[in-house]
């Protein structure tokens, strides 16, 4: 990192400077923060959608239960589905910094892959339960199904036109473009951001909503 | 060695020259995260099917195993550490997390509470007994 040399070598190491306000932070690490905040708003949002699912999950209507609808092999190949996207989406980081642009778009490929066979699951899924009359308008423990696991579903969309998107950037703008590294970085912290949320929501849905 | 401290971007894997850099390869980390992921993951479906376990300690079982795989991927995925670099990034995460804290056990005990106060009794529900 540049910032190293900057104060280490002078006369004040004993005096031990405060390089956090000597130094600015380089331009990688405040973006980087930035969309950390939001990732973590993102998430703030995310959990009033849990709240709202958690307090309405017996507010059944007399309509169906989560018992009788969630299929957990689906559920099981869906989690494997994001957990490995994740992991080639870290592949894909590391290539990224190497500037390997064949494993960039090898991985980038899979990763994308993951992603959709993920949300082709979660789209059968969902419109298999609004085929049986179990629509978000059946009952509130519908709607707040709905609402939470859409709302992923919406930004697991948004992820994959996101990384097409950054793709064709690596392609035309190269690996050596600074703003490109640093978009691609926002990319990785979001889908792990994402592999996440699906971890809360796996337990508090699918394999909570079997239990009772 | 410099008293230097640098901030890390959030996601990026450390800078400092002594720590993880020619110890632990990038492709290790991302991979023993994937392995401890899955067996959490295989875990938590395992406890929500058995019937070995005692069925009241399930739930609890369950958000336990999902806290620690969250743990997991934010330490191997998002390479939060508790290094010096790494503050600021930790500092807001706590934030978020007291954030989320607040609105879902917040909501759940203000929910449960006004159920409590608004279920009728038995005497209430006799219809006879009223007015």
């Amino acid at each position: 990192m540049s910032t190293m040399g900057a104060v280490g070598g002078n006369t004040y190491r004993a005096a031990q400077p405060d390089a956090r306000e000597a130094v600015p932070a380089s331009k990688r690490v405040v973006v980087g923060y930035g969309f950390w905040i939001f990732l973590l708003s993102d998430i703030v949002m995310f959990s009033a959608f849990f709240a709202a699912y958690a307090v309405l999950a017996h507010a059944t209507a007399g309509g169906p239960q989560g018992m009788q609808l969630f299929n957990q092999r689906s559920v099981a190949i869906e989690t494997g589905c994001l957990l490995a996207s994740s992991y080639t989406c870290g592949m894909m980081q590391l290539a990224v910094t190497s500037r390997r642009y064949a494993l960039v778009y090898v991985m980038a490929l899979l990763t994308f892959a993951l992603g959709a066979w993920f949300l082709a699951l979660e789209f059968r899924e969902l419109s298999g339960m609004i085929a049986l009359g179990a629509g978000p308008q059946r009952s509130a423990f519908l709607s707040s199904f709905f609402t939470l696991v859409g709302c992923h579903g919406l930004h697991v969309t948004a992820g994959l036109i996101w990384l097409a998107a950054m793709m064709a950037q690596v392609a035309f703008r190269g690996l050596y473009d600074a703003t490109v590294e640093r978009r691609l970085l926002c990319f990785s912290l979001f889908w792990h951001a994402l592999d996440i949320v699906w971890v809360w929501l796996f337990t508090v849905v699918y394999l909570k909503g079997v239990l009772s | 060695m410099s008293d230097t401290y640098y901030d890390r971007a959030p996601g990026d894997a450390s800078a400092l020259p002594d720590i993880e850099q020619g110890r632990t390869s990038g492709v290790l980390v991302y991979t023993m995260g994937l392995g401890l992921a899955v067996v959490l993951t295989g875990m938590s479906f395992w406890v929500a099917n058995t019937s070995v376990l005692w069925p009241g300690g399930v739930s609890i079982g369950l958000t336990v195993l999902a806290i620690a795989q969250m743990g997991v991927h934010l330490v191997f995925f998002l390479h939060v550490t508790s290094g010096p670099d790494n503050t600021n990034n930790v500092m807001a995460l706590a934030f978020g997390v007291l954030i989320v804290i607040l609105v879902v056990v917040g909501s759940l005990l203000i929910m449960a509470d006004l159920n409590d106060s608004m279920m009728p009794g038995p005497e209430l529900m006799n219809l006879h007994m009223q007015r």
